[in-house]
């Protein structure tokens, strides 16, 4: 080969190259127009790593295929939010799978739909309803836990009553059982299909709707390449709600946040899920698309303390860092605003049963100065301020924020950035001194969060590792009033709990994140859900 | 020939072995819980305990070590917890996905920077040796993502020339049957000249991305290494004797020099595959890099051993090939000490 040979050959690389730029013309043809408009583009940072609710470690974006591929007995109806968009109703139960339930004290029965069939084409039996309760009540982890926040704990609850006729049994009296009902976790499987793929070791078969969706929801996966994309059908037999209006879903995921930003905005994706707020707020003000955002039920990002050990341990020393945090600069420097401010109330003494709710500390450095010392650390004192790394985006500047101002009462903080996955093994050490995080539950209820993130029972997600007495009454108090609906009673819990929450403050709320999602103006139906994930169902084009 | 090859070949299984004990073993040091991070949002200690026992992180090591073993004999790498799939299949639709685009970066970083190369020498401290110094500058101080996020924002967002960075082939496009997994040969084995256009439009951009970070070392080399042999005798003397300067140039220089461009190629090769990961990201590219990343973050283990272990044999191949090549190329090589 000679130079000239070289700098041909160069020269033809560079054209190829020049006439492959043209080359994307697919949305011309009149064929892929039509595809294009019966079609959803949806991109996202990751996908599912599992199909199945009930699998182990299925992810959260495992959740949306589960969820738009499985019927539950149950559904969430929808609301219109003052600032007109739309969310699930927490308070209203409608039929999916059962087209009527009645409840006793004791128990529910439900009644299926006499026309539902599962994929392919067999009938749905209250037979494969008890199967598939009993699954999730059986195969441990996550979808076990799930049905127990709503007591559904045992098989024998589960009874097939007729072809058509299920019953739950009530283990005790749980206002959270119904609702529970309604979650991703007790949806229904084809029982039979999934027996006969199950083996000896493997007896729910689980390795198989692993890949597989063996359920009657109103989509199916037709094709899933994990880590690229996973392609649905709309399931033309579908009978337990209108039908759906997008004949496909495509959803690719695309890792680079600038790039999901770059493909809505040129209009070839439809729907940019999941956006940072940054992206959120300029998509926002460029007006090319339409953007949504609703706060995250019940979610809350807190800066919490281990009350069990020095320093912490001084509720002088928590109310001094209350008082030290820099909460509007958090949310206008990390939030851009996108968030619904968790301080700034008049007072630490609520005058409703909600939750979450603002509290009344503010940034006092005086004040803060004068509680440490009344502590007994007029000095300040090193600590180290832990936050996951798999929440960078967020929990980084805030961190930041956090070590500047407590530098200022003489908190000298290290940070401790952990990554994501070693996260969750670190908090349920409880033994960090001083953490960012975020919780948020899927019910949306008071007594719910504060179960999980106040109790004794000392879960995971009670960070501080507090434990009081007269907490524990309130909260199991409340939930026993929810159950006998005595609402005087639960009123009187959950501002009791709410209350003592904010004066102890072994957690300090900042601010209720927002779920935010970017999609094309012609693009219509979408809703908030307290999985935070989409329903494809109520989407439309055009 | 052969037996060289085989005796190369044997030379290897050592090295293959020590880098599954030693990945298995960091794999199993490095903090990090799987059993917590599958364990979902409301893990307890029971449910974290129920899932380790699942995934056999319960055992002791040695154990845990033998399984592996047991598991690799039979071809069987494992599941990744990430994607859900067996590591064998992931690996195997993963790798041709990044070979594909490094190749072709490769292809188009040597056809510009061997030519920048070999006239930057024999035009030493002109224009052209300026100007080759300028893009070896640039092209190694820009970062790989920065770069591609660059290119993505002019011929993407701001021209429209390039299509959606969405990965190999466009959503409403379906893949070539795979024959050897890379789409730009499989459709063109069967004649698929839409496909082909397809993948092309898709595939240039992250190749030029890669071409450009590349281009540096590969053209850096080529100019010293050229510089080097036009100063020795055997060039004067092949100029003295009134040959051509082309002749001259590539016909003695440059073959003479060919050696430590190729063994430049083949570290550029390697490197590339690993440093490809940010332009699979920045891409969507479903490629083999992305893919380790991912289950490194998450602490999946047997797509990182699965991922080292195709590493470390494909860089055996590879430097096979490159001593292959250089029998050709020099038949002095191919001599044994």
């Amino acid at each position: 080969m000679n130079r000239r040979e070289f700098l041909k050959s160069a020269s033809v690389l560079s054209c190829a190259a020049s006439t492959g730029v043209a080359a994307p013309a697919v949305w011309s043809s009149a064929s892929a127009q039509s595809a294009r408009a019966e079609t959803l583009l949806v991109v996202s940072e990751g996908g599912p790593n599992n199909l199945d609710i009930h699998g182990v470690g299925t992810n959260r974006p495992g959740y949306e295929v589960a969820w738009n591929c499985y019927d539950r007995l149950m559904s969430y109806g929808s609301k219109t939010l003052p600032d007109g968009t739309r969310s699930y109703d927490r308070d209203k139960l409608t039929p999916e799978l059962a087209e009527e339930w009645t409840e006793t004290p004791g128990s529910v029965t439900f009644k299926l739909r006499k026309d539902a069939k599962f994929h392919d084409g067999s009938p749905v039996t209250a037979e494969d309803v008890k199967w598939s309760f009993d699954r999730a009540v059986t195969v441990g982890g996550f979808p076990t836990f799930q049905m127990k926040a709503g007591s559904l704990e045992k098989p024998e609850q589960f009874v097939a009553v007729d072809e058509r006729t299920f019953r739950v049994d009530f283990l005790r009296p749980d206002r959270l059982t119904m609702p529970d009902l309604a979650v991703i976790v007790p949806c229904v499987f084809n029982s039979k299909l999934v027996k006969s793929k199950a083996t000896a070791q493997d007896p729910w078969g689980l390795e198989y709707t692993k890949q597989n969706t063996a359920g009657g929801g109103a989509y199916k996966v037709s094709k899933w390449t994990s880590g690229t994309e996973v392609a649905y059908e709309r399931n033309e037999a579908w009978t337990s709600g209108p039908k759906p209006a997008l004949k496909r879903i495509i959803w690719r995921m695309v890792p680079s946040a600038g790039n999901r930003r770059a493909l809505v905005e040129r209009g070839d994706a439809d729907i940019s899920f999941d956006l940072p707020s940054k992206d959120f707020v300029e998509l926002k003000a460029g007006g090319k698309v339409a953007v949504v955002s609703n706060p995250i039920g019940n979610g809350i990002q807190y800066i919490g303390m281990n009350v069990n050990k020095p320093p912490f341990d001084k509720l002088a020393v928590r109310q001094a860092v209350a008082y030290a945090l820099p909460y509007q600069k958090i949310m206008d420097a990390v939030m851009f605003g996108l968030a619904k401010p968790m301080f700034g109330a008049g007072s630490n003494t609520v005058t409703d049963p909600v939750w979450p709710q603002p509290h009344a500390y503010n940034t006092d450095i005086a004040k803060a100065k004068a509680l440490l010392t009344e502590g007994g650390y007029p000095e300040g004192f090193e600590t180290t301020l832990s936050f996951d790394l798999g929440g960078g985006a967020v929990n980084e500047p805030l961190a930041t924020l956090v070590q500047e101002s407590l530098a200022q009462i003489g908190i000298r903080t290290t940070l401790n950035k952990i990554p994501g996955a070693n996260w969750r093994g670190e908090l349920l050490k409880k033994e960090m001194p001083l953490i960012v995080n975020f919780f948020s539950g899927w019910l949306d209820y008071p007594e719910y969060f504060f179960f999980w993130c106040y109790h004794g029972q000392n879960a995971v997600f009670n960070t501080m590792g507090y434990k009081s007495p007269a907490m524990d009454t309130l909260i199991d108090g409340a939930r026993a009033a929810a159950a006998k609906a005595d609402w005087p009673t639960y009123t009187i819990d959950v501002k009791g709990f709410v209350d003592l929450a904010f004066a102890e403050v072994p957690r300090i709320p900042l601010f209720q994140p927002y779920l935010n999602v970017a999609m094309q103006k012609q693009v219509s139906g979408y809703q908030y859900w307290f999985h935070r994930q989409l329903d494809y169902r109520t989407l439309a084009k055009g | 020939m052969l037996a060289q090859i085989a005796k190369r070949l044997m030379t290897a299984v050592p090295s293959i072995i020590g880098v599954i004990i030693v990945t298995f073993l960091l794999t199993r040091v490095l903090p990090g819980d799987t059993a917590a991070y599958f364990a979902g949002p409301a893990a307890t200690p029971q449910a974290i305990a129920e899932i380790k026992t699942k995934l056999g992180l319960d055992q002791p090591l040695p154990v845990q070590f033998l399984a592996y073993v047991k598991d690799l004999a039979t071809g069987n790498l494992g599941t990744s917890l990430t994607t859900g799939q067996p590591v064998f299949d992931d690996i195997r639709a993963r790798l041709p996905a990044s070979a594909e685009l490094t190749l072709l970066g490769l292809l188009i970083s040597v056809l510009v920077a061997v030519p920048l190369g070999i006239l930057a020498a024999v035009k030493e401290g002109s224009w052209i040796d300026h100007l080759c110094r300028v893009v070896a500058t640039a092209g190694v101080s820009l970062p790989v993502f920065f770069t591609g996020l660059l290119l993505v924002y002019v011929f993407y967002f701001k021209l429209g020339w390039a299509p959606a960075p969405l990965g190999r082939i466009d959503v409403f496009f379906t893949a070539p049957e795979p024959i050897t997994g890379f789409y730009l040969v499989d459709s063109l084995l069967v004649g698929d000249i839409e496909t082909f256009r397809a993948a092309w439009s898709q595939i240039w951009l992250p190749a030029v991305t890669l071409a450009i970070f590349s281009l540096a070392p590969i053209a850096r080399m080529t100019r010293a290494s050229m510089l080097a042999v036009l100063a020795s005798d055997f060039v004067r003397t092949a100029r003295a004797s009134g040959l051509s300067p082309t002749k001259v140039v590539m016909g003695y220089a440059f073959r003479n020099a060919l050696l430590p461009v190729v063994t430049t190629l083949g570290m550029v090769f390697s490197f590339l595959l690993g440093a490809n990961v940010l332009v699979e990201k920045v891409f969507a590219w479903p490629g083999i890099g992305s893919y380790a990343i991912e289950a490194l973050i998450t602490s999946d283990y047997a797509p990182v051993q699965g991922f080292v272990l195709a590493m470390a044999i494909l860089y055996v191949l590879l430097n096979l090939g490159i001593d292959i090549v250089y029998g050709v190329i020099d038949p002095r090589v191919r001599i044994e000490a």
